[in-house]
């Protein structure tokens, strides 16, 4: 077991250095220069103006300085947790700007998460090899799944927001309210939450669902299930069997669509103006604050490897064989 | 090291991926093949709705050849049935039609070049680390692991930002790039169960060198598998080229169905109620990638007898 964690941890911080390093290499690499996208904004400055100007920068961004030293101080105020000031936010602390959008989107994503891939699973099983089920689950699965994120989020605004009017268009609670602890600010604050969460929630579905559905059939034409059969089990036992194998794949799945799954909810906060990283990101990139996008950047590279250490402490949980032999996961 | 492979999760459990089938490796004959094509529903279904939405791709920005980035009547005009009016105009009066039949282009060219790049990167990284096994596969496999749980998205969303001009094929590139470690996860594991049979061992003793035996023997012992991921990859590039171009980090100066959903929404098409503005490239977007899932999901079933109809 701690061979297994060794690993995973080793990959972890072996990935969090070069995503690090990645963020660092761009802006000094890359062709066009952001010091020169900056000056580019200020209009009607004289000559000297301009150099002091480009000087000054150069200097606020560290970048006057011999290259290992600059990656030696990137990394020394990262560990400090200094990710720089925004633009975007008038000075404000990056890590601060963050912190104040976290909330929202981890409101999105963790019941989006959980909900799609319990319910997902549950009707994934539930269509498996039944004939009526199967025909209705598996098409609206996979046009779920095929539906890209923005657009799903898209239809429902139109649809559920525009046209019906049941929830609120955009942001994270009404303009009209101050954030406080009352019953009437709680449930604008989950109307304006229910659409992104929705959005999220079925297009996740539709994987989970199919996902289930597939590993099902393949679990319920192996070896052991058959065996099972011929032996004369119940059904429900043989499927019950079936189940519990299909699960495991369905939880590395999860760690493997992490990505994708943050890609998304980062899309459909943005369709909803809603107050989380996604639009944060956004912003950042609509002002070119290249603090902020780098911040944000690491931000979300540590989440989703936390994410990705919590499943594989899960796995070990629920699969036996990992903790005797650890060799389980393809057995 | 064999225990520790074991423990890494299995790459076929993304959703709807194809499960390992290379028990078998009987050459099937081409009219097998096409005898249980012709009979699988989902299979010709998904060709069809494929098939049409190549031909408005191909045949849409000849037949009507309107610059999708020019104005070309009143601006916000609902759908008519009059010729050329079919999908109604922008907020800038530009034609939603041209701006579809080109986007969709775009999108199948970043599907195809992406899809396909990804697909050549998992099957060199994945045959010669399932193949060589030992240290390669040792430090290959550590190279796809860190890739695979970078969120791309992230780092193509650093990257186009720092550049001012971007062309569709740059966008098909990088997208290419960061997608592929699942493939060859999947295509590394096939590689592994082929690598100890017999006739691999014959090949190796007739002296071939180790390329060619992959080539000749491994890789078409897999050839349907291969196809299939190469499909799931496909889809998986329009979605997240989608999903770029709708940050406003798409190719500038181009068109594309991310594109112009992204439009719309920094227009308030949504508030102005201009739905056959961002209605159509998302329609365009679900069809393409749901058909190839469920050819995908066809081509399991025609190749695997045991997933045919009970």
């Amino acid at each position: 077991m701690r061979r297994y964690f060794g690993r995973k941890l080793f990959t972890y911080t072996l990935t969090f250095f070069i995503a690090a390093t990645i963020d660092w290499l761009i802006p000094r690499f890359m062709p066009g220069d952001p010091v020169a996208g900056l000056m580019a904004k200020q209009g009607g400055i004289s000559p000297e103006g301009a150099t002091a100007l480009v000087q000054y920068y150069n200097n606020l961004f560290g970048l006057d300085r011999p290259i290992p030293e600059q990656f030696i101080n990137f990394w020394a105020s990262l560990l400090h947790g200094d990710l720089g000031r925004s633009v975007y936010g008038h000075g404000r602390p990056v890590t601060e700007a963050i912190m104040a959008a976290v909330p929202y989107t981890l409101a999105l994503l963790i019941p989006a998460i959980l909900l799609s891939w319990w319910a997902g699973n549950s009707f994934g099983a539930l269509a498996a090899r039944r004939k009526w089920l199967d025909s209705t689950v598996l098409p609206v699965g996979y046009i779920l799944t095929a539906t890209p994120y923005m657009w799903l989020g898209l239809v429902l605004a139109f649809v559920l927001g525009f046209s019906l009017r049941i929830f609120p268009l955009s942001g994270g609670y009404g303009f009209n309210l101050e954030p406080t602890l009352t019953w009437g600010f709680l449930t604008d604050l989950v109307a304006h939450w229910m659409m992104p969460f929705l959005s999220l929630f079925m297009v996740m579905f539709g994987g989970w669902a199919i996902g289930m559905r597939n590993m099902i059939i393949y679990e319920l034409e192996s070896d052991y299930s058959r065996y099972l059969e011929a032996l004369g089990a119940p059904r429900g036992l043989v499927r019950k069997y079936a189940f519990r194998n299909a699960m495991l794949p369905q939880i590395t799945g999860l760690a493997l669509q992490l990505g994708v799954i943050v890609a998304g909810s980062l899309v459909t906060e943005i369709v909803f103006s809603y107050p989380g990283i996604g639009s944060l990101l956004f912003n950042a990139i609509k002002s070119e604050d290249y603090f902020l996008l780098q911040g944000i950047f690491l931000f979300i590279i540590v989440g989703v490897l936390l994410a990705n250490f919590i499943v594989d402490i899960v796995y070990v949980i629920v699969d036996p064989r990992t903790r005797v032999g650890m060799r389980g996961g393809t057995a | 090291m064999t225990d520790v492979i074991k423990t890494e999760p299995k790459p076929e459990s993304l959703p709807g991926a194809p499960k390992a089938e290379a028990t078998a490796p009987a050459r099937r004959t081409r009219g097998e093949f096409l005898y249980f094509a012709l009979r699988s529903k989902k299979f010709l279904i998904a060709l069809g709705i494929l098939l049409v939405l190549i031909g408005i791709a191909i045949l849409g920005p000849m037949i009507d050849a309107t610059d999708p980035l020019a104005q070309q009547g009143l601006p916000m005009q609902p759908p008519t049935a009059d010729p050329g009016n079919w999908f109604g105009t922008t907020y800038f009066g530009e034609d939603v039609f041209a701006q579809f039949a080109n986007g969709l282009r775009a999108t199948f060219f970043v599907g195809l070049l992406g899809g396909g790049l990804a697909a050549l990167i998992g099957m060199a990284v994945g045959f010669t680390a399932g193949y060589r096994g030992g240290w390669t596969d040792e430090i290959l496999n550590m190279l796809t692991n860190v890739v695979l749980v970078i969120p791309t998205l992230a780092v193509l969303i650093v990257i186009s930002s720092y550049l001012k001009a971007r062309g569709v094929l740059f966008e098909a590139v990088f997208v290419g790039m960061t997608s592929w470690p699942w493939a060859a996860r999947a295509i590394r594991a096939q590689t592994f169960s082929l690598r100890s049979r017999d006739f691999i061992d014959l090949a190796k003793l007739s002296g071939r060198r180790a390329w060619k035996i992959i080539v000749q023997e491994i890789a078409p012992n897999m050839s349907s598998y291969l196809f299939m991921t190469f499909i799931l990859l496909f889809g998986g590039a329009i979605l997240m080229a989608a999903s770029l171009d709708f940050i406003g980090l798409g190719p500038t100066g181009g068109m594309s169905l991310g594109l112009m959903m992204f439009n719309a929404v920094t227009w308030a098409a949504l508030t102005l109620g201009i739905w056959w503005w961002f209605i159509p490239p998302g329609i365009g977007i679900m069809a393409t990638v749901g058909a190839l899932y469920v050819m995908n999901v066809g081509l399991d079933e025609i190749f695997n007898p045991k997933l045919r109809e009970i």
